[in-house]
């Protein structure tokens, strides 16, 4: 290895490094600030670390606020929303990337532009169909929305995933014996595990720190999810950054162990050894 | 076991016109090679009877029963892809397994199915290994294997052995063969390679453009070309080619060439006096002996010894000609070389490029 290849490993390590405190560094402060007693909060300065932790804010957070409904109801909501998106959008990628259809043109074209829209335009239009159909101040009602508004990207998504995958696998199924559909789940389906869990990861995500309409569909405290129950943290009282601060710890729980139970599939590559090359 | 009969088959893409109407029966046990230029339909013309593409118009039978309609799955054939298409998921036996499991074969019938395939393609170490933990002839071992273990009435290959080095090539080639001697089932194989092609099939069906050029035997193409496009294409290096004229004259019949050179020939064609033809020598043929009277000159332009035998590039009249000679005299070929045409190993081609016929003088 020569100076000038070490030199740029060295730059090349330290360019990530720097991105990564770069990125890392709010979540970091999130964890100091929601440790922090309130009566150093502001007393000690800017500090790295206080000088006392203490876990008050997260044994308030947990016992005397509505915390867990806000929990409970975003688990259900981003959860119920992963599982439907990609369970439809595996079927309809599937489709996209496989067969040629009328009207598939279209369809592609019609998915492209719902993207394109601002959220905030379809509010109101949103609201004023949900509430006839009770829909509104209804878990239910959150479900609907976010996997409309997720089900186009994760199509797209997915049927990236299901383009990796060798056609001639399904072939060799097919005239092993297998109907279309067999082809899909026994030989196509277990391949693009990566790709769902890639979805799901994504949408759950997505679906877990959505506001907006989550603010407009739902009033009170029974259907709120987390976002917007970190809301109240301001209005309440004031703005109590070490409750709030340990309310978004705990949010990031189920975001992490969702992606740790994922990442083995996120980054095998399942399709090795498929075909030749 | 079984015979496939394909009548007047047309394959359209959209407005692509890919096959323009194959007719081809494919008796019970025997062995076809589909040889013919990228592109020319080869592939298209297995997934059809695969079942994986559709039948734009025409039939196809297997054991007579029209298949048209069919699902692959129901068509009882197997197929060995050029790229394997093992399932990554799956390890070795599980993937040779596949077909008999979703059929729901008894698991005893499974398991000796495919401990005899694997001894057979001498896999037995390596059946709980997945295919990426594989060598490229070990999965084009799998593959076959996967093909075998369910009996089926007929084996379609694509270029299954056009992923190896040439070695294992010339190895897999000869299990194969050995392969169909022993289960004797109806195949069809779609190669670029002439040598597989001639040593494999029982007959060879040479296509280009969508159309069926000539069906043979290994040998009938080789020796007796039905056309331009099959004299060119079998063979190699391939056929030389010289346009000249058809002379007809008292017990003797020739080819004049442009420059003067009158080319006997062994026998009179039915060509017209003076009709404008296509003369055809393989390199192997030539000859180098100087003296005979329908000799040329050639300007040698480069030497390329294969080990076995010589590859002359020559060039008569401005024109490339090849010459293969095992004499080894040829490595120190002066600036021209003598080149004698031996007439029985001449063909001769009408100017719609027809092999053309032969009449007695
Ligand atoms: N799905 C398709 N849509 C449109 N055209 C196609 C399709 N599949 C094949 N073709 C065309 O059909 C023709 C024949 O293709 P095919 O794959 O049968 O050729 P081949 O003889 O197998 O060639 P190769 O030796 O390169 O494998 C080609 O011109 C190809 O472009
Ligand atoms: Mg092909």
């Amino acid at each position: 290895m020569n100076n000038y290849s070490t030199f740029g490993t060295a730059l090349h390590r330290l360019a990530i490094l720097c991105y990564v405190v770069f990125a890392l560094f709010p979540l970091f402060w999130l964890l100091k600030v929601s440790v922090t007693p309130n009566d150093l909060l502001y007393s000690e300065g800017v500090r790295m670390w206080p000088s006392r932790m203490s876990f008050e804010h997260f044994r308030f957070v947990l016992a005397h606020s509505a915390f867990p409904v806000f929990f409970r109801n975003s688990l259900i909501v981003a959860g119920a929303t992963a599982v439907i998106v990609t369970l439809l959008a595996s079927l309809s990628g599937y489709a996209l990337s496989r067969f040629t259809f009328r009207g598939k043109y279209w369809l592609v074209a019609l998915m492209l532009l719902t993207q394109m829209f601002p959220l905030v335009m379809l509010v109101a239009p949103i609201f004023k169909m949900l509430s006839p159909l009770g829909l509104t101040n209804s878990l239910t009602g959150l479900v609907v929305v976010y996997t409309a508004f997720n089900i186009p990207f994760a199509t797209f998504l997915m049927q990236s995933f299901f383009d990796g995958i060798p056609k001639e696998l399904e072939e060799a199924a097919k005239i092993d014996g297998a109907t279309q559909f067999m082809a899909f789940r026994q030989i196509v389906l277990p391949l693009t595990l990566p790709g769902i869990a890639a979805t799901l990861g994504f949408v759950f995500t997505a679906a877990w720190s959505e506001l907006l309409f989550a603010l407009m569909l739902i009033s009170g405290n029974s259907a709120a999810t987390f976002p917007v129950g970190l809301l109240t943290f301001v209005s309440k009282f004031s703005v109590d950054f070490g409750q709030m601060m340990a309310a978004g710890v705990l949010a990031l729980i189920p975001a992490c162990l969702f992606f740790l139970f994922i990442q083995r599939y996120l980054v095998q590559g399942l399709t090795a050894g498929a075909v030749k090359g | 076991m079984a015979s496939i009969d394909i009548r007047n088959v047309r394959k359209n893409f959209g407005i692509v016109s890919v096959l323009h109407g194959v007719d081809l029966s494919i008796e019970n046990g025997e062995f076809v090679v589909l040889v013919g230029p990228s592109g020319c339909g080869k592939s298209t013309l297995l997934r059809m009877i695969a079942g994986l593409e559709e039948v734009t118009e025409g039939e196809i039978r297997i054991d007579g029963m029209r298949v048209n309609e069919r699902a692959p799955k129901d068509r009882d054939i197997a197929m060995v892809f050029q790229s394997y298409a093992l399932y990554p998921h799956m390890n070795v036996a599980e993937n040779m397994s596949y077909g008999l499991r979703i059929r729901k074969a008894a698991r005893e019938k499974i398991t000796a199915a495919v401990s005899n395939a694997a001894r057979k393609l001498e896999l037995q170490p390596l059946l709980a290994r997945r295919p990426k933990a594989l060598s490229g002839g070990q999965r084009q071992r799998v593959a076959m294997g996967r093909a075998i273990v369910r009996q089926p009435k007929a084996f379609l290959f694509d270029e299954p052995l056009s992923n190896l080095d040439a070695r294992l090539r010339e190895q897999m080639r000869a299990e194969i063969k050995k392969l169909h001697r022993d289960l004797g089932a109806t195949s069809i194989y779609v190669t670029h390679d002439q040598i597989e092609a001639m040593t494999l099939a029982d007959r060879i069906v040479a296509m280009h453009e969508g159309v069926v050029q000539q069906v043979g035997s290994p040998l009938e193409l080789y020796d007796r070309p039905a056309n331009l496009f099959v004299a060119g294409f079998i063979g190699s290096p391939a056929m030389n080619f010289l346009s000249a004229r058809y002379e007809v004259g008292a017990g003797t019949a020739g080819a004049r060439l442009p420059d003067g050179t009158l080319i006997g020939l062994s026998s009179g064609y039915q060509l017209e006096e003076g009709a404008p033809v296509t003369l055809g020598i393989r390199p192997e043929h030539v000859e180098m002996s100087p003296g005979s009277e329908s000799s040329l000159r050639a300007t040698v332009d480069l030497i390329e010894p294969t080990g076995f035998g010589i590859i002359l590039h020559l060039g008569l009249h401005g024109l490339p000609f090849n010459v293969f000679t095992l004499d080894r005299a040829a490595l120190t070929a002066g600036p021209t070389v003598t080149v004698a045409f031996p007439p029985q190993h001449l063909h001769l081609f009408d100017e719609t490029g027809m092999r053309a016929l032969e009449t007695s003088l």
